[in-house]
């Protein structure tokens, strides 16, 4: 089911936004619309213009984040520590991979394990949501996304990087 | 027609959209994230999820129509379609989700086909009710006036 409709938009693509200075968030979510509501939330909210990059090395997310490749490709390593993500922002159900999953992966990693990971659902389900605090995520956010809660986002990341 | 007519239909008509349940405060915050650099973002991200939509509808059809149907696919598509309307606020197809969901978990084909004959139509209200709301935003632009700012 998963490994059809490569072509099509419905798997997680990387976008890469500069957010206020010199500030990198990647987003990941397999739902387009929550893609380009994400990508607007963090433009409106940057103090400088802000860029996007959809779907670097034109292969969807998922490609790249199956269970057996994400701690071995190189592409996810060097897409983190060369453009110093500072912020990844990941949905929680997505096929393949959980955002979950994509925390523990993270976290076991040397290299990647300091970048902040927040966890976005539509499902308000606490055991969830005490399961991601405890692997490790800056936070936890319900969706649909507002501006509101970008901003405390924002505020939130920049006080835990002093 | 007088701008000023138009304007005061165009609220009429916003307001009604909101009062009678097809879209609720998650639309107003698209249209509070629209502004001069990006002018057409509230219909952009409605044009997808008008794309989006219908091919998940047309999966869902084409999965309920299986002699053997598979829930799990069937409730994947939902859990989409059940995201992207809340992302936009389309509350009445969002609300026709969390049904369908229900019945995906009882793995109850029937109810999951009359579910989908509601997200359907909700789907199709919803859509035209939306191009019916850019399209008056469209002939107020064109007429040289702007487009009222809802709270």
């Amino acid at each position: 089911m998963e490994g059809e409709g490569s072509s099509c938009s419905s798997y997680a693509c990387i976008s890469r936004m500069e957010f206020g200075e010199e500030f990198h968030v990647l987003a990941v979510d397999d739902n387009l619309i929550d893609r380009k509501l994400v990508e607007r939330l963090l433009k409106n909210s940057s103090c400088k213009g802000a860029t996007c990059r959809e779907s670097l090395r034109n292969k969807p997310l998922y490609a790249l984040l199956s269970w057996y490749s994400v701690l071995h490709d190189l592409g996810l390593s060097e897409l983190i520590s060369e453009s110093k993500v500072n912020l990844i922002l990941t949905d929680y159900c997505m096929p393949g991979m959980t955002g979950y999953d994509l925390l523990k992966k993270i976290k076991e990693s040397s290299h990647m394990r300091e970048v902040p990971v927040v966890i976005m659902s539509s499902e308000n389900v606490p055991t969830r949501i005490n399961k991601c605090l405890e692997e490790g995520a800056q936070t936890f956010m319900l969706k649909p996304l507002k501006l509101s809660d970008i901003k405390k986002l924002r505020r939130q990341v920049i006080r835990s990087r002093k | 027609m007088e701008v000023s007519e138009m304007q005061r239909q165009f609220v009429e008509y916003s307001q009604s959209l909101f009062r009678e349940g097809y879209l609720d405060s998650q639309f107003t915050q698209l249209q509070q994230l629209q502004d001069e650099s990006n002018p057409d973002f509230v219909m952009e991200v409605v044009t997808l999820f008008f794309e989006d939509s219908e091919r998940l509808i047309r999966d869902l059809t084409c999965a309920l129509d299986q002699q053997i149907v598979d829930f799990k696919t069937v409730d994947a598509h939902v859990h989409q379609l059940k995201g992207s309307s809340s992302s936009i606020g389309a509350q009445r197809v969002k609300n026709a989700c969390v049904e369908f969901r229900n019945f995906c978990e009882e793995q109850n084909a029937d109810a999951c086909r009359a579910c989908l004959q509601q997200v359907n139509q909700e789907y199709f209200l919803v859509k035209s009710k939306l191009q019916t709301l850019f399209t008056m935003e469209q002939q107020i632009v064109a007429a040289g006036g702007s487009i009222p700012i809802m709270d």
